[in-house]
């Protein structure tokens, strides 16, 4: 669909995208600052604030947690993940049609909520650790991209391949991880990539599932934040993005970006 | 027979935890809250019967009510230039639509508390112009939290429309256009129509995450602008009220809930593209 468009429209777009950019452009300059205290445009420019970040203890702690719980949760997402993706394609017609509804239900379920249930049942009512609870709840918050980003993927895998290769002789499961899955790589991998930023960047299930030493870098933000106005933060801000940049260009290579506007 | 079976035992996991570890802990929240003493909506006319917690309930819909208008303008209009686009461009902007949506909640609110600060760009830039009685003090407002989350919803409406505008057939638009519809017609009568139904999934997505958010109103509204997420945080984590609290997660719950239900019944129907 291209055509002529009317220059009001294009101004409007012009006007948006500068909205959406300038926050961040803004972020990246404060975190070059020479400054103590935050401020756009730059005074002095410097990598000081790069350094400072990892002198701070907490960061570095919950760096390494946020880590940990990302690859853990995203794992574990997966591999309850992709055989459901599968069940859900490949037998979608004994399968009841609630069932991928139950999947994306983490998504329905305000975060804020999950993590306060999570701490009442689960961590407090049940006994988990603090640790065990994060990692469920980011599991299920990452669980949704899982099964749909595979399912896209699996819905344009043709079957037949993999019933020639059972009616060849090869038995089931093996033919799932020699023939099924390396079909569908690109969608683990774009999978693996979205259920990572997203446990990443989460705020709400983590906020109520963080206990004495353990807490993550999106909290430790706001609660520095809270206390301190310096370019530390922006400085830990643009090592995100430098992290989100990686994770598109990871996502264009396997899906094609486009596929976030499906 | 068997082929339902393994298809229940391949989803089994994913179910068991779904089941295990949301539907239970939320379930067993919202069940909470009809077993406080005094009857079983005790809990409810509890909270409606005070005022600060009317307050903020009141204020959490108008902050996302206001958030998905904004949202759901601006990205409409700025989705259909990118759809139309050249592939190149349209590309580019995808991206620079995309990058803020991958970037944290936390960063993108952190930014606006730079941006609309006593000594922040907005108010350098009054100053320097000159105009009277500035600098403002604009954070901790509920101007403010409205335009950080529209800031954070846009892209998602950009994207969200983008996918639904493009899948719209040329052929449609040329036969209008054979018809002899001038532009402007055919945007208001064939394009918006059949635009409808995405605009009402996106307008769901945008309501519902700005009714639940929790950083955003932290950051850039602080004490003063309470909003149902902050307070149930506040209720849970800093006052130990854990009824109080429950009762908040429920009717965050019930809202989110109807919301999705009614609208994307109402996006069915006004679908004419639908048979």
């Amino acid at each position: 669909m291209t055509g002529r468009l009317s220059p009001v429209l294009i101004g409007f777009a012009v006007l948006v995208y500068a909205f959406l950019m300038g926050p961040l452009i803004i972020v990246i300059g404060a975190a070059l600052s020479d400054t103590t205290f935050l401020t756009f445009p730059p005074q002095g420019l410097s990598l000081r604030w790069f350094e400072r970040i990892f002198e701070i203890g907490a960061f570095r702690r919950t760096m390494v947690t946020s880590f940990q719980v990302a690859t853990l949760a995203t794992i574990c997402a997966l591999i309850v993940g992709i055989p459901a993706a599968y069940a859900l394609n490949r037998y979608r017609v004994q399968l009841p049609g609630w069932l991928s509804t139950l999947f994306v239900l983490p998504v329905l379920v305000p975060e804020i909520v999950l993590g306060f249930s999570l701490l009442r049942s689960i961590q407090v009512g049940a006994g988990f650790p603090v640790f065990s609870t994060l990692l469920i709840g980011h599991t299920l918050l990452v669980l949704p991209y899982c099964v749909r980003v595979i399912s896209a993927s699996l819905a344009s895998f043709d079957f037949s391949i993999e019933e020639a290769a059972i009616s060849l002789g090869s038995p089931k499961w093996k033919t799932f991880f020699t023939i099924v899955l390396p079909n569908v790589r690109s969608g683990v991998i774009a999978a693996f990539i979205l259920a990572f930023i997203t446990s990443i960047n989460d705020v709400s299930v983590a906020l109520f599932l963080t206990g004495p030493g353990i807490s993550t870098l999106p909290i430790q933000i706001l609660a520095h934040v809270e206390q301190f106005f310096d370019p530390v933060i922006a400085s830990v801000s643009v090592l995100l993005m430098v992290l989100t940049v990686a994770v598109m260009a990871v996502v264009e290579r396997t899906l094609g970006l486009t596929f976030l506007t499906k | 027979m068997l082929k339902r079976l393994s298809g229940w035992a391949m989803s089994a996991p994913a179910t068991a935890l779904v089941v295990v570890f949301l539907i239970l802990p939320v379930g067993a929240t919202i069940a909470a809250t009809f077993a406080v003493g005094g009857g079983p909506l005790a809990a409810y006319v509890d909270y409606l019967s005070s005022g600060f917690r009317r307050t903020v309930l009141w204020r959490t819909l108008e902050i996302a009510l206001l958030t998905t208008l904004f949202s759901v303008i601006i990205g409409f209009f700025t989705a259909y230039v990118v759809s139309r686009a050249s592939p190149r461009w349209r590309s580019i902007l995808i991206i620079a639509a995309v990058f803020p949506l991958l970037t944290g909640v936390v960063v993108r609110s952190f930014a606006f508390l730079i941006l609309l600060g006593r000594n922040g760009m907005v108010n350098n830039v009054l100053v320097w112009l000159g105009v009277e009685g500035a600098p403002f003090s604009m954070l901790y407002t509920e101007g403010a939290v409205i335009v950080a989350m529209v800031y954070l919803f846009v892209p998602l409406m950009v994207l969200t429309l983008v996918g639904v505008l493009e899948n719209i057939p040329d052929d449609v638009i040329q036969a209008a256009a054979s018809l002899g519809a001038t532009p402007p017609q055919i945007f208001r009568q064939v394009i918006f129509p059949l635009a409808v139904p995405g605009l009402i999934v996106g307008a769901v997505l945008v309501f519902t995450g700005s009714f639940t958010a929790y950083a955003t109103p932290q950051l850039v509204g602080g004490e003063n602008v309470m909003v149902m997420g902050t307070f149930l945080h506040q209720q849970a984590m800093v006052t130990f009220d854990w009824d109080s609290a429950s009762t908040i997660a429920a009717i965050m719950v019930v809202v989110t809930l109807a919301v999705v239900l009614a609208m994307t019944r109402m996006a069915r129907r006004l679908n004419p593209m639908a048979t």
